[in-house]
């Protein structure tokens, strides 16, 4: 009876704040998501505005969302051959 | 002056699309608006039982969209309220057997006679979903305090927004008051919280919902029960006043103990 209203008062095992908590890292989730197209022409548009400063190898870029907890970080591996046009003339 | 479109829509189904469509229609109809319902959950018709209309039903959405029936004819007149009518949806079509093109000419014109056009969405966010939303100038989400339909509620939210459908406004139903005070059930500040997006009203788990449907009746329209008063509430916001959130429940000794020794928030309510 006393453990009932321990719990009852601290609320612990209250199943709403399980409920909230999966449905913030859901939705973290959710809200960053990109369709693959999207990620596609991401991709093209990053590799479009980092060639004009470096000559990059076009088969190696690999952009994508990484997830850790609820935190999500945009990675992209771009393999660089040297500089290039503007940057170069620029030296 | 056009009236409004306003879409009624979930992403979940199964969360009371058709019955909060139902009841805001009616409780509009009932001060003097002239409002139109339109169920656009085509192959699925649900509206006309809810609203105790399907005995009839001569022409469908789809016969006068295809141009084989007129709107005139295809419509139906509430028995109860002057202004209230119903479209229904086709029940042997496919949802593809409307665009969303035709139904934004469809929207536009019932919003040249009507005060109000409220648009029962189909569940899903496919060609249904897009047919509801096409002839829409406002929208209204509804959920449950469950994980799954906030989180619907949460993606229907963005697909909105990219259909310039951009402020929703949110129902939540099926509140159990006594489950939230247990903690048992998201409050309606936990779902605001999560989805950000403006409160409409809330409506509570209620009995006299599924009594009043099993007769065809909004229930609304049917006395004084907890959940005809939410609606009332949402109908009066809706018409542009300020009403406030009445308490969902009388507070019981537990809820003011607890309040008391300064543990769980008060709930807003309906
Ligand atoms: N507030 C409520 N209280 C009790 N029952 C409800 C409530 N809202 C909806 N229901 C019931 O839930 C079921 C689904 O509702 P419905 O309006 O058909 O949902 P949807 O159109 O989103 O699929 C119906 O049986 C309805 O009577
Ligand atoms: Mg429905």
């Amino acid at each position: 009876m006393l453990d009932f209203f321990m719990r009852l008062f601290r609320g612990e095992d209250q199943s709403k704040h399980v409920a909230k908590e999966r449905l913030r890292l859901v939705l973290v989730q959710d809200r960053t998501s990109l369709s693959p197209q999207a990620l596609d022409a991401l991709k093209e548009d990053l590799i479009a505005v980092i060639s004009k400063y470096l000559e990059i190898d076009e088969t190696g870029p690999d952009v994508v969302l990484e997830r850790d907890g609820d935190s999500i970080a945009l990675v992209a591996t771009i393999p660089v051959k040297r500089a290039a046009g503007v940057a170069r003339a620029g030296r | 002056m056009a009236g409004r479109v306003i879409v009624v829509t979930s992403g979940k189904g199964g969360v009371g699309k058709t019955t909060t469509t139902a009841n805001l229609g009616a409780g509009l109809a009932s001060l003097g608006r002239r409002v139109c319902l339109v169920d656009a959950d085509i192959g699925l018709r649900n509206l006309d039982v809810v609203m105790g209309l399907e005995n009839r039903i001569v022409y469908d959405l789809v016969e006068v969209v295809e141009g084989h029936a007129r709107l005139r004819n295809a419509l139906i007149k509430d028995k109860r309220l002057d202004g209230l009518f119903l479209l229904p949806a086709a029940q042997t079509r496919e949802k593809d057997a409307v665009t969303p093109e035709q139904m934004k000419a469809l929207c536009a014109q019932l919003a040249e006679e009507f005060d109000y056009v409220l648009v029962d969405s189909p569940a899903g966010i496919e060609h249904g979903f897009r047919n509801a939303i096409a002839g829409a100038t406002e929208a209204i989400i509804v959920t449950t305090p469950e994980v799954a339909a906030v989180r619907d509620a949460d993606r229907i939210t963005g697909l909105l927004e990219a259909h310039e459908l951009s402020n929703p406004r949110l129902i939540i139903n099926r509140i159990r008051p006594q489950m939230v005070r247990r903690g048992d059930m998201l409050d309606i500040d936990d779902v605001i919280e999560i989805l950000a997006i403006d409160l409409l009203g809330i409506v509570p788990d209620d009995e006299s919902i599924i009594v009043a449907t099993n007769k065809g009746e909004p229930v609304v329209l049917g006395g004084n029960t907890r959940a005809a008063q939410a609606y009332r509430n949402i109908v009066r916001r809706i018409e542009g006043e300020e009403v406030p959130f009445m308490q969902l429940e009388e507070e019981g000794w537990l809820s003011r103990l607890r309040s008391l020794v300064g543990f769980g928030r008060k709930q807003r309510g309906a």
